[in-house]
C-alpha cells in the first residue's frame, strides 16, 4: 500500500531560569526533597498573585528567534482550566490565541538528503504543573504530589505536520535541542524532564481509486526520549496501517475523533489512554491578574544581539575554516556547544584543525566516556592540548609520544594538578620525548648499532635487499635516541647500509 | 463611651498628642466588642492579647521618643479576606476553616508599618459574594442600628464593627459595592479606591479585575488616613498602579472651588426608596449651597451594568475558586469514590449556595459555545460603560447618587431572591466595572431610623479630590456624628 506518514510534534522545553515564571522561587531539579521549592504562589495559597519573570520571557524570545519565528509585539496570558492534583490553582497560565511567537522553521534532511524546512506554527510560554507520583507497589497506597516543578517556565513549540518519517522527527528534535543548548535557553535534559514531546501522527493512504485516505489522528503523549519518539512513530505507522486495513476508518468520518495514546517504552508499543478524547473544554479566558506583555522592535533587536552563532551556521563555518570532514564536524557540533568551543580553541592554538578534530573526537571523547566524566571535569584544557598538538604539527613531537604525554598529563590532572602549557614541555623533557633533529647524533648511533656483532646478519640481509631486516635495527637506535623520528631513522639506516 | 463616639480622625489626633494611649483605646474597643458583639456578630476572630501587645509596643515606642507611623496606636478591624500572617483567614467559608496564612497581604504589612493595631477579623459573605453578610457560613452579622436588619455586604462585619464603634477604622474589599453599600447601611464612611491603588497581594480573590481593598471609618479624616497608609505601588501585584500615591491628608480640609457635580439621568428610575431620594436631593442641595454647579450627565450603558457585572464577576470567580479542590489545603471530603468524586464532594460540602450559584454561572459563561455570547460580550459592554464614565467626567468633577436604592433591608428579606439582592448593587458596581474610585458618606436617616449613604464617584486616581469633596459635606452636616443607640449604651 502506498502511503505517506504525516507527523507534527509539540515539544515542551524547560527554560534555564533561576526562578519560576511567575514567582521568585527556585527552579532547581530537586526530586529528593519534594515540596520544598514552593512559595505561597506555587501551592496556590489564597491571595497570591503572579508576576511575570521578564528574564524568562526574554529567554523565550531568544529561543523563538533561534527557531526563525516572528515575535509578537503584544501578547497576553490566558488561563487553561482543568482539575488535576498536580495543578494547584485549577488552571494553568498559558497563551491561547496570542502566542508570543509564530511562523518559524527548522531544517532537516529528507530521505534523499535534500534540505527540507519544517514549519513551526507557534511557540508560546506557559507554566509547568507539578508531578504526580503514584504508588507502584501495587498496595494501593495514596498518590503523592510534588510541586517543586510547578510554575517552571516552559516553551511549547508546535510544528506543522511537515515531518514524514521517524528519522525526520528525530532530526527535527536533534536540531531543536542543539539550538536550545547553543543559545543556552534550555539544557534539554530529558531525564530531568526539561524536554518533553507529544507526537501527532497519521497516515495519508493512497487508495486503489487514487483517492487519499487519512487515518484517524493519534496523539502520543509524554514521550521522554528521542528514541521513544522514533519508536512510537514506527509503531503507530504499523498499527494505523493494520487498523485501516481492518476497519477502513478515516479521519473526518462521522464519530472519528482524535485519540490520545501513551507509549510503553518497555514494549515499544502505544496504548489507548482515554477512549476517545471527550472534547475537553478548557474554558480559556484572559488572566485578569496579569498585564499584557509588549515587545518593541528595539527590545527584540537587543535580544537578537545577545544570540550566539546557531549550530547549523557554526557547522558550516567550522567545516570551511578547519577543513573538517562531515563526520568529525557532526560529532563535535552535536555533542555540545562546549565541545565546539573546546575544539575551536584547540584548533586555533595548534594551527591544525584536522589534528585537533582527531584528538577531540577520538582521544578526548574516549576518555570522557571511559572515565564517565564531563567535558567540564576534563583536566586537559584547550590551551594545554593545543600547545601539545602544536609540537606535533611543528614536528617537535611524534604522535606516538604525544599519546604518552596526553596520558601523563591526564593522570596528573585527574590527581588534581592544575595544568598549564608549560607542563607539556616539562613532561616532554622529563621523558626525553622531544624529536631529535640532530642528524649527526643519530648517524653516530646508527653506525654504532650497525657495528654491533649481534646485528651482522641483519646488516647482510639489508644489503641483500631484505627491507624487513631494518626493524630490529630501528628499534635499537630508537632506544638509544629517544624522540627520534622512526621514519627518518629508517631512511638513514638504509642510506648508510648501502654505502657500507 | 464618649471617647468611642469621637471620630477616627480626632482619635488619631488624641493619640498623637498623648491624650489617650493606644492601650486605653484598644481596651475600650475590646470592651465594646465584649459588650455588643454577641448580638452583632461582626467579628469572626478577635485576638485580644495580640491587639493589646501591639498597642503596648506602640505606646512604648511613642514614650521613648521614637518615630511612630501615621496610624500609630489606632485599632483597625480587618475583613476576613485579607491575609494576615498567623491569624485565621476563612473568607467566611467552611472550606477555609482553620486556614492560617503563612504570609501577610501587602496592605496588612503597610498597616503594621504604619503602627496600626490590628484588632481582629470581621465577618463577611462567603468569599465576598453577597450584599448582606448572610452568606457567611459561620454566623450572621446584624445591623447596629436595628438588629432586625442586615448590615449590608459583603464587608458587613467591618461596617457593623465601625458602625457600633467597636473599631474606629476597618479594612474591607469592594468588588461591586461591598464597601460602599454596607457603609451606607451602617451610617459610616466607606471608600473604594481606583482599581490598582491598593495592592491586591494577599487579598483572597473573588473577581480579580474588580476586587479592590478599601477603608471604612467613622469619619472622612480617619478613612483618608487609613487609605493613605495602605495604598501605593506593589511589585507583587501586576495590576498595581505604578504611580506615586497622592497626599490625601494635607489639603483634606480645604474646600474645592468651582465644583461641578453630576447627577445621572439613567439613575433616576423607579424602585428607589423615597427617603433615599429625599436624602440624596438634600445632599445635592448641600453641595449647591457650597457653590457647586449641579449638572445632569448621561451614562447610556449604565442599565447594562448589573448584567455585565454578573457575567464578569462570576466568570472570574469560577476560575479563582478552582483552587479550593481539596487536594492541597482546606476542606477535603472524608468519603469519596475516586478523584472526580473527591472534587465533587469537597466542593459540595465546602461551599455555600451563593458561591455555588456563582461558580455555576461563571463556568457556564466561559464554556465553549457560550463564551462569545456572554463573557466576551460582557467585556465589550464593560468598555462602553468605562467610556461613559470617561465622557461624564469631561463635564463634571464627581457624580453623586444614592449609594443604594434603599436603606438596609431586613435579614432574610432578600436572601431567597438573588436577583433583587443583585439589583441593590446597581449604583455601586459601575465604579468597579470602570475601575474608578467611589465613596459612601452618611447623608441621612430614614423614617425607620436607618442610615442613608450618599455615593460620590470620581475619575481614576482622583482619591485626594474625592475625599476633599466628601469632607466638604461632612464639615457642613452632622450625619457622621449620629451613632446607633446600641453603640452609645
Amino acid at each position: 500500500m502506498d502511503y505517506k506518514i504525516v507527523i507534527g510534534l509539540e515539544v515542551h522545553v524547560q527554560l534555564l531560569t533561576q526562578t519560576k515564571l511567575f514567582t521568585a522561587c527556585t527552579t532547581a531539579f530537586n526530586p529528593d526533597a519534594p515540596n520544598t521549592q514552593t512559595q505561597p504562589l506555587c501551592i496556590a495559597l489564597p491571595g497570591t498573585l503572579p508576576v511575570l519573570n521578564r528574564h524568562a520571557y526574554e529567554l523565550a524570545v531568544k529561543a523563538a528567534l533561534g527557531l526563525n519565528c516572528s515575535i509578537a509585539k503584544f501578547t497576553k496570558w490566558d488561563r487553561k482550566q482543568y482539575f488535576y492534583p498536580d495543578l494547584p490553582k485549577g488552571y494553568q497560565i498559558s497563551q491561547f490565541d496570542m502566542p508570543m511567537s509564530y511562523d518559524g522553521w527548522l531544517e532537516v534532511d529528507d530521505s534523499d538528503g535534500n534540505k527540507k524546512k519544517i514549519r513551526i506554527l507557534r511557540a508560546h510560554l506557559e507554566e509547568d504543573a507539578g508531578k504526580n507520583i503514584h504508588d507502584e507497589s501495587g498496595r494501593g497506597e495514596d498518590s503523592k504530589v510534588d510541586l517543586n516543578r510547578a510554575g517552571t517556565p516552559l516553551l511549547e513549540i508546535v510544528s506543522e505536520p511537515d515531518l514524514n518519517s521517524a528519522a525526520e522527527a528525530r532530526q527535527y528534535l536533534d536540531g531543536l535541542r542543539l539550538i536550545m543548548q547553543y543559545l543556552e535557553v534550555s539544557d534539554c535534559n530529558m531525564q530531568e524532564g526539561s524536554l518533553r514531546c507529544d507526537a501527532n501522527i497519521n497516515l495519508h493512504i493512497t487508495q486503489e481509486n487514487g483517492e487519499i485516505a487519512p487515518t484517524p489522528l493519534v496523539e502520543v503523549k509524554n514521550l521522554n526520549s528521542f528514541r521513544n519518539v522514533e519508536a512510537a512513530i514506527e509503531y503507530e505507522v504499523e498499527r494505523q496501517l493494520e487498523e485501516f486495513q481492518l476497519t477502513g476508518r478515516k479521519w473526518g468520518d462521522p464519530g472519528v475523533m482524535k485519540e490520545t495514546r501513551g507509549f510503553d517504552a518497555n514494549r515499544g508499543t502505544t496504548f489507548a489512554q482515554r477512549g476517545k478524547e471527550d472534547a475537553a473544554d478548557y474554558r480559556y479566558f484572559p488572566d485578569p491578574d496579569l498585564a499584557p506583555v509588549t515587545m518593541t522592535e528595539e527590545q527584540i533587536d537587543a535580544i537578537r544581539k545577545t544570540m550566539c552563532e546557531l549550530p547549523a551556521d557554526r557547522r558550516e563555518r567550522m567545516q570551511t575554516v578547519y577543513e573538517l570532514s562531515d563526520y568529525d564536524c557532526d560529532v563535535i557540533i552535536n555533542h555540545s556547544p562546549q565541545l565546539s568551543d573546546y575544539f575551536e580553541e584547540t584548533a586555533k592554538i595548534s594551527g591544525d584543525g584536522k589534528q585537533a578534530a582527531n584528538w577531540v573526537t577520538q582521544d578526548l571523547l574516549r576518555e570522557l566516556n571511559d572515565r564517565e566524566i564531563t567535558l567540564e571535569e576534563f583536566p586537559i584544557r584547550p590551551d594545554v592540548l593545543g600547545a601539545m598538538l602544536k609540537k606535533i604539527v611543528d614536528g617537535d613531537l611524534t604522535v606516538k609520544s604525544g599519546r604518552e604525554v596526553f596520558g601523563i598529563l591526564l593522570a596528573e590532572g585527574l590527581d588534581g594538578k592544575e595544568l598549564s602549557p608549560a607542563d607539556v614541555d616539562r613532561v616532554i623533557n622529563d621523558k626525553g620525548l622531544a624529536v631529535v633533529k640532530d642528524t649527526g647524533a643519530i648517524e653516530a648511533t646508527i653506525r654504532e648499532v650497525l657495528a654491533r656483532e649481534q646485528n651482522a646478519k641483519s646488516v647482510e640481509d639489508l644489503k641483500g635487499g631484505k627491507q624487513q631486516a631494518a626493524g630490529p635495527l630501528i628499534g635499537q637506535v630508537m632506544k638509544e635516541v629517544k624522540g627520534a623520528d622512526a621514519k627518518m631513522v629508517r631512511e638513514m639506516i638504509l642510506e648508510i647500509v648501502q654505502k657500507l | 463611651m464618649s471617647i468611642l463616639s469621637t471620630g477616627a480622625g480626632e482619635l488619631l489626633g488624641q493619640l498623637n498628642k498623648g491624650e489617650i494611649s493606644s492601650v486605653e483605646l484598644t481596651q475600650l474597643c475590646l470592651d465594646q466588642i465584649s459588650a455588643h458583639d454577641d448580638q452583632l456578630g461582626a467579628f469572626l476572630h478577635v485576638d485580644q492579647e495580640f491587639a493589646l501587645e501591639q498597642a503596648k509596643s506602640v505606646d512604648l515606642k511613642r514614650a521613648s521618643g521614637e518615630n511612630v507611623g501615621p496610624l500609630a496606636g489606632i485599632p483597625v478591624a480587618v475583613k476576613d479576606v485579607v491575609c494576615q500572617k498567623c491569624q485565621p483567614c476563612t473568607c467566611g467559608s467552611q472550606y477555609l476553616k482553620g486556614f492560617i496564612p503563612p504570609y501577610s497581604a501587602t496592605s496588612i504589612e503597610k498597616l503594621q508599618a504604619a503602627d496600626a493595631v490590628l484588632l481582629g477579623r470581621t465577618n463577611m459573605d462567603e468569599f465576598a459574594m453577597g450584599s448582606s453578610t448572610e452568606n457567611s457560613s459561620y454566623q450572621k452579622t446584624y445591623n447596629p442600628w436595628n438588629l432586625d436588619y442586615a448590615p449590608g455586604g459583603s464587608s458587613g462585619g467591618s461596617a457593623a464593627a465601625v458602625g457600633a464603634r467597636m473599631a474606629p477604622l476597618a479594612v474591607g474589599s469592594d468588588t461591586g459595592g461591598s464597601i460602599r453599600q454596607p457603609a451606607s447601611f451602617c451610617g459610616i464612611v466607606g471608600m473604594k479606591p481606583t482599581y490598582g491603588r491598593v495592592s491586591r497581594y494577599g487579598l483572597v480573590a473573588f473577581a480579580s479585575s474588580l476586587d479592590q481593598i478599601g477603608p471604612f471609618g467613622s469619619d472622612i479624616t480617619g478613612t483618608a488616613a487609613l487609605l493613605q497608609s495602605m495604598m501605593g505601588h506593589d511589585s507583587l501585584d501586576s495590576t498595581s498602579i505604578n504611580k506615586p500615591a497622592p497626599d490625601l491628608l494635607t489639603d483634606l480640609d480645604k474646600p474645592l472651588d468651582g465644583l461641578k457635580i453630576g447627577i445621572v439621568k439613567e439613575f433616576q428610575t423607579d424602585g428607589i426608596d423615597e427617603d433615599v431620594l429625599k436624602a440624596t436631593e438634600e445632599a445635592i442641595g448641600v453641595y449647591r449651597s457650597l457653590g457647586a454647579e449641579i449638572k445632569e450627565v448621561s451614562l447610556p450603558h449604565a442599565r447594562y451594568g448589573v448584567a455585565t457585572y454578573y457575567i464578569i464577576a462570576p466568570a472570574e470567580a469560577s476560575s479563582n475558586l478552582s483552587r479550593y479542590d481539596g487536594v492541597h489545603y482546606g476542606h477535603r471530603a472524608e468519603e469519596f469514590k475516586d478523584l472526580t468524586d473527591m472534587y465533587r464532594q469537597t466542593r459540595e460540602e465546602g461551599f455555600g449556595p451563593e458561591v455555588k450559584r456563582r461558580i455555576m454561572m461563571g463556568t457556564y459563561t466561559l464554556s465553549a459555545g457560550y463564551i462569545d455570547a456572554y463573557y466576551v460580550k460582557a467585556l465589550k459592554v464593560r468598555r462602553l460603560i468605562r467610556a461613559d464614565y470617561d465622557k461624564a467626567f469631561e463635564e463634571v468633577d464627581f457624580i453623586a447618587s444614592p449609594a443604594c436604592p434603599t436603606p438596609a433591608f431586613k435579614i432574610g428579606e432578600l436572601i431567597d431572591d438573588p436577583l433583587a439582592m443583585y439589583l441593590s448593587d446597581m449604583f455601586t458596581l459601575g465604579a468597579n466595572l470602570a475601575g474608578i474610585p467611589g465613596i459612601s458618606i452618611p447623608a441621612g436617616i430614614s423614617s425607620e431610623g436607618l442610615p442613608i449613604g450618599l455615593q460620590l464617584l470620581g475619575p481614576p486616581l482622583e482619591e485626594a479630590r474625592l475625599l476633599r469633596a466628601a469632607r466638604m459635606f461632612e464639615q457642613t452636616t452632622d450625619w457622621h456624628q449620629k451613632i446607633p443607640e446600641l453603640a452609645a449604651q
